[in-house]
Formats: C-alpha cells, structure tokens, sequence
C-alpha cells in the first residue's frame, strides 16, 4: 500500500542517501504521466503567483449588463450571475487551491512529524495515548470532522488552513511514529547514541532523514486531498468567504444554474478535475521513484 | 458463531454512547448556540426570548441532565423536535429521508461492487492490455475526482449532450441513474485496484498454477480458485467504503435534488440543531457499526480459515 516504509533497504540507505533522492528524480522524470502531472502543477502556481497581472479584470468587478453571459471574444469563459468575468474568477481560484494545499500541508507537516517522531521514539504511555487517539480520530469520518470544524470556526481561509491541520496530521503523524520506530532500533542509532549524540540530534539527525520517504510520499497525497477539502467546503458553503472566487464555490453555485447557464460550473468543475488528477498523477510517480518496491 | 454476533451486536451499545458522548461535548464546546444563531439569515434574539426557548427545550439544565435526558428519550426512539424545522421531530424528517438516502447508497455499493470486481478482474486477467487501461483510468478518475466534480461532467454527457437521463429528482429508476453512477465511481476505483492487485498475486500463486496443471478451464481457475481468494482483501475495503459513500452522498444528493439525508449533515451543524445533529450521528454511526459487522461475518463465510 502507498506509503509504508522501504523496509528492505533501510539499513543501506543511510550511507548512499543522497543518491536516493538522486534515482529517485531520475526515475520521477522517465514516468511520463507524472512529469505531465508536474507541468501542470508547475503552470497552476505560476497563475497563482502572478495571477494579479494575468486576470484581464479584477475578480470583484460587476456588471450587472451582461450577466450570465456565454464564453465569447470579450468573456473568453463567460460571466457570472452577477456579471463578473469568469476567467479572472477562475485565475485567483488556483490561488486559493494552491494556497491551500501548500499552506495545509505544511502545518500538517509541523504538527504531525514532531508528534508521531517523539511518540515512535520514547514509546510507553504517551505512545499508547497517541495511538488510541489516532484510532480514534481514524474512526471519524474526516470529511464531517472538517466540516464541524468549520461550521464552528466559520468560514475563511485561515480557518480552512485550522480545521485541514487540525484533522489532517494525524496519517502523517502514524508514518512517522512507524517509521521513528523501526528505524531508533538500528545500529548506526545505537552507534550515534554510544558517540554521545543527545536526544536532539539523535532524533533530528539520525532517526529522521531517514523517515524522509514514506513523509514525503505522503505529502504529496495530502496536497490534492487538502485542495479537494476546500473545494468540498467552499462547495458547501462553509469554506471560503467570498467574494474570493474559490473553484468549489464556484461550482456549488454555478451548479444550481446548470440547465440554463453550464458554463458557470463546467469550467471550475473542469479545473479542479485536472488539478486532482495532475496532483495524483504526480503523487503516484513520486511514490514510484522513491519506493519502486511499493508499486 | 450465533455467540460472536450476539457479543459484537452487544457492542453497538457502547459504542453508540461513546459516540453520542463524543457529539454531545463537541457539540456544546462549539461556540454559538442554537439560542443566537450564527446561521445565515437569522436574527438575533432578546435574552428574554432565549430564556424561555432555553427552557422550553431544556438547554438551560446543566449538561450531564441534558445527556441523561437525551439518551433516556433516544432510547425510545424519542430524539425530539428539530430546532431548524419547528414543527416536525427529528424522528418525522429521519423516517422519511433516511430511506432514499439508504437506497441511493445500496444502489451505489452495489454498483462499486458489481463494477469494481469486473474491472479488478478484468485488468488482472488482460493485464497491461487494453482492459487494463480502461480500468486502471477509470479507477484514476474515480478516485481522483470529487464526485460533485464527476456529477457536473455526468449531468453535461447524459443529460445535455446526450439526453438520456433527468438532471435531478427522484421520482422513477431513471432519475436513480446519474446519482447512483456518480456516487458509485470513487469506491468502484478502489475496488477496482485492490482487486487487481490481490488478483495478480493470486494468479501467480502456486495453487492456481496446480488447479490449471490439472486441467481446470480458464474459467474455473479464474471464478472458482482465483478470486474466492483476491476477494478476501477486498471484502475488509467495504467497511470504510460505507463510511465515503455516507458522506459522499451529501454533495450527490445535493446536485442531483434527491431528497434525503445526506443534506442534514450539513444543515444541521451549521445551524446548530442539536437534536438533528445527534440523531444523524448517530443513525449514521449504527448504520455504519451494524455494516461493519455484517462485512465480518461475510469474512468469516468467505473464509474457512477465519473462525470465531
């Protein structure tokens, strides 16, 4: 299954690690599905970024003569029930997705690595807490976990970051504890520790860039599932606040419009299918490249 | 056997209260109240006007009583009356939408089912040919995609391009198609895969290779010998599988107006119905528990070496 630890060759990864990460990208760059999965992820954050010079109009501006309009030469997407350009909508919607997957990520990263590294590592009570809890948390269903969340925090992105962090560490904090713990047994650890490396380094040094793969596999996963979450949110109406254009959004509402006017949610709706699958794409050949045992 | 369900159907009980603790203390820690909503469109109230509705519906007792009470009343199938839809009990709205989101879920998993199992097997069998493709992508797409995502490509292709199906409601079969499709892709993907990939183990294993090696026809091998065993993994995926179409069929039922539960989720926490969120928890939870049990005991039948 996806993201379990490279068991077999841990014991020679430590002396050849940086050409892991070497044959790695190697590999990553032969899997043609996913470096097409990285080109467009590539081209979704420049948009992002430079979305303020991209977007022929600013995604506030109304024009309350030409609502719902087709996609023509002058609205290359059409407008929407309030006559805003859909296009420029549409270029600051990648920025919330990729804010949000990027932005989500790192503070799952940031809670859940330290939480399950120090709970693989000193074991007894505070592990068998941790663990009952991530059980506990697995039970949820995470979706309805969000959305309570949010539902209590109301809506923002700031909040989205809060409730995706809150609920989404804790996958990564159970690979981390796996991994911490298969890996403070080996010998270069007992190695380090009889040199007199502290609790510290040993963990930051030794014990950790040797979990990397199984934590970066499952980052990249996290990330369309973080984009994928603010979409089903914004779609809900419990996400985004507008008037920031969001995809989801923009499909929740254009939705309701679709016998008279698809082109208000085929567009969104055709944006987050190709992020999530560029994203999946691009997760499964990193998953490859680093771990081709896992394939 | 007749010991082990008795014992595990015994377990629900702990297992509801657990739960229905767990809604109950989030729910109140929460901040807001059904008294000064936060829900769109909702006026704010006069202290005096929330005294007498905290009264009236027993929110001013101090919560270890409102637990006691709650669970002595849901016991008897009693989960009061909705705080959002004033003249009807929770009971009322659960009765009459539960069962259509009920069916449209049966008819998903069966589908998932049904369509991930030929997929799965379909790809093993041809594998890296072009049934391999087919599946593999359609398995891509299904669990890639949000299924709302999917409903707005679904309702495009068959109810504009090709107008075979109704954009929404529920009143005939017909109308059951689209949602059923969309709601079923994502778990029928993973299906698919798992059952690819415990086909492709089995296929090589030594006792496939004797029941060829004594003259079974491919078919036998396949069907009989061959995926009696890649099912068993398979069958542990159903649980959390209940689990993804229950929530998913929020945003399909939603899309495709089919007039059932899934909408209540969302409904009711963002309104701060308290009994509404309890009772859809919870039904959701024992439902989820009771289909648990039931994919263990499958387990069991599918398995001879699994015993209990």
């Amino acid at each position: 299954m996806r993201g379990q630890g490279p068991r077999s060759n841990e014991s020679g990864e430590a002396a050849r690690s940086s050409n892991l990460w070497r044959d790695g990208l190697r590999r990553l760059r032969k899997n043609r599905l996913a470096m097409a999965g990285g080109v467009v992820i590539l081209l979704l954050c420049l948009v992002a970024v430079f979305a303020d010079v991209l977007a022929p109009l600013p995604y506030t501006k109304t024009n309350f003569g030409r609502l719902n309009e087709a996609p023509s030469r002058e609205f290359p997407l059409g407008t929407d029930q309030v006559g805003r350009d859909l296009l420029s909508r549409m270029i600051y919607g990648a920025r919330v997705s990729m804010l949000v997957g990027l932005g989500a990520q790192i503070i799952v990263v940031l809670i859940g690595v330290p939480i399950g590294a120090l709970s693989g590592y000193l074991g007894g009570r505070a592990d068998i807490c941790l663990t009952r809890f991530i059980d506990v948390m697995y039970a949820f269903p995470r979706l309805l976990f969000v959305i309570l969340v949010m539902s209590a925090l109301g809506a923002g992105l700031t909040n989205i970051f809060i409730a995706i962090g809150l609920t989404g560490w804790v996958g990564i904090a159970r690979q981390t504890r796996a991994q911490v713990l298969a890996i403070k047994e080996k010998e270069f650890v007992d190695g380090a520790r009889a040199l007199g490396a502290g609790f510290g380094r040993l963990l930051t040094r030794h014990i950790l860039p040797n979990a990397l793969t199984p934590i970066v596999v499952s980052v990249t996963f996290g990330i369309p599932e973080a984009i994928f979450t603010e979409a089903a949110l914004s779609f809900i109406g419990v996400g985004i606040n507008p008037p920031t254009p969001s995809w989801g959004q923009m499909v929740g509402e254009g939705q309701q419009y679709i016998r008279s006017y698809w082109h208000l949610c085929v567009f969104p709706s055709i944006a987050i299918a190709v992020t999530m699958l560029s994203f999946t794409f691009f997760g499964d050949g990193v998953r490859d490249a680093l771990d081709p045992k896992l394939k | 056997m007749f010991q082990y369900i008795v014992a595990r159907a015994l377990w629900l009980v702990p297992t509801l209260l657990a739960m229905a603790l767990v809604t109950f203390l989030v729910m109140h820690a929460t901040p807001g109240s059904p008294l000064d909503p936060v829900a769109e469109g909702a006026n704010p109230l006069s202290p005096e006007a929330q005294k007498n509705l905290a009264e009236i519906y027993g929110l001013d007792k101090p919560l270890p009583e409102q637990f006691a009470i709650f669970l002595g009343k849901a016991a008897r199938g009693d989960f009061g009356t909705s705080f959002v839809y004033k003249t009807r009990t929770v009971a009322e709205i659960l009765r009459e939408t539960f069962p259509v989101s009920l069916l449209l879920g049966a008819l998903a998993l069966a589908l998932a089912v049904v369509g991930g199992l030929t997929l799965g097997i379909l790809a093993a069998v041809y594998q890296n040919r072009m049934w391999d493709y087919v599946s593999v992508s359609l398995a891509t797409v299904g669990v890639a995609v949000p299924n709302f995502v999917l409903a707005v490509f679904l309702i495009i292709l068959f109810s504009f391009v090709v107008p075979l199906f109704p954009t929404g409601g529920w009143n005939s079969p017909r109308d059951w198609v689209l949602p059923t499709v969309t709601l079923a892709l994502a778990p029928m993907g993973i299906i698919a895969r798992f059952t690819r990939a415990s086909m492709l183990e089995v296929i090589r294993a030594d006792f496939t290779l004797t029941a060829r090696a004594k003259g079974l026809g491919e078919r036998a091998v396949i069907f009989k010998h061959a995926l009696k065993n890649a099912f068993i993994p398979v069958v542990t995926l159903l649980g959390p599988m209940f689990a993804a179409v229950g929530t998913g069929s929020f945003f399909v039922e939603s899309i495709f107006r089919v007039p059932g539960m899934g909408r209540f989720f969302v409904l009711s926490m963002t309104g701060r119905d308290y009994p509404m969120i309890m009772a859809v928890i919870l039904t959701y939870g024992a439902f989820l528990a009771v289909m648990n049990l039931v994919v263990d005991l499958l387990y069991g039948a599918l398995d001879p070496r699994i015993r209990y």
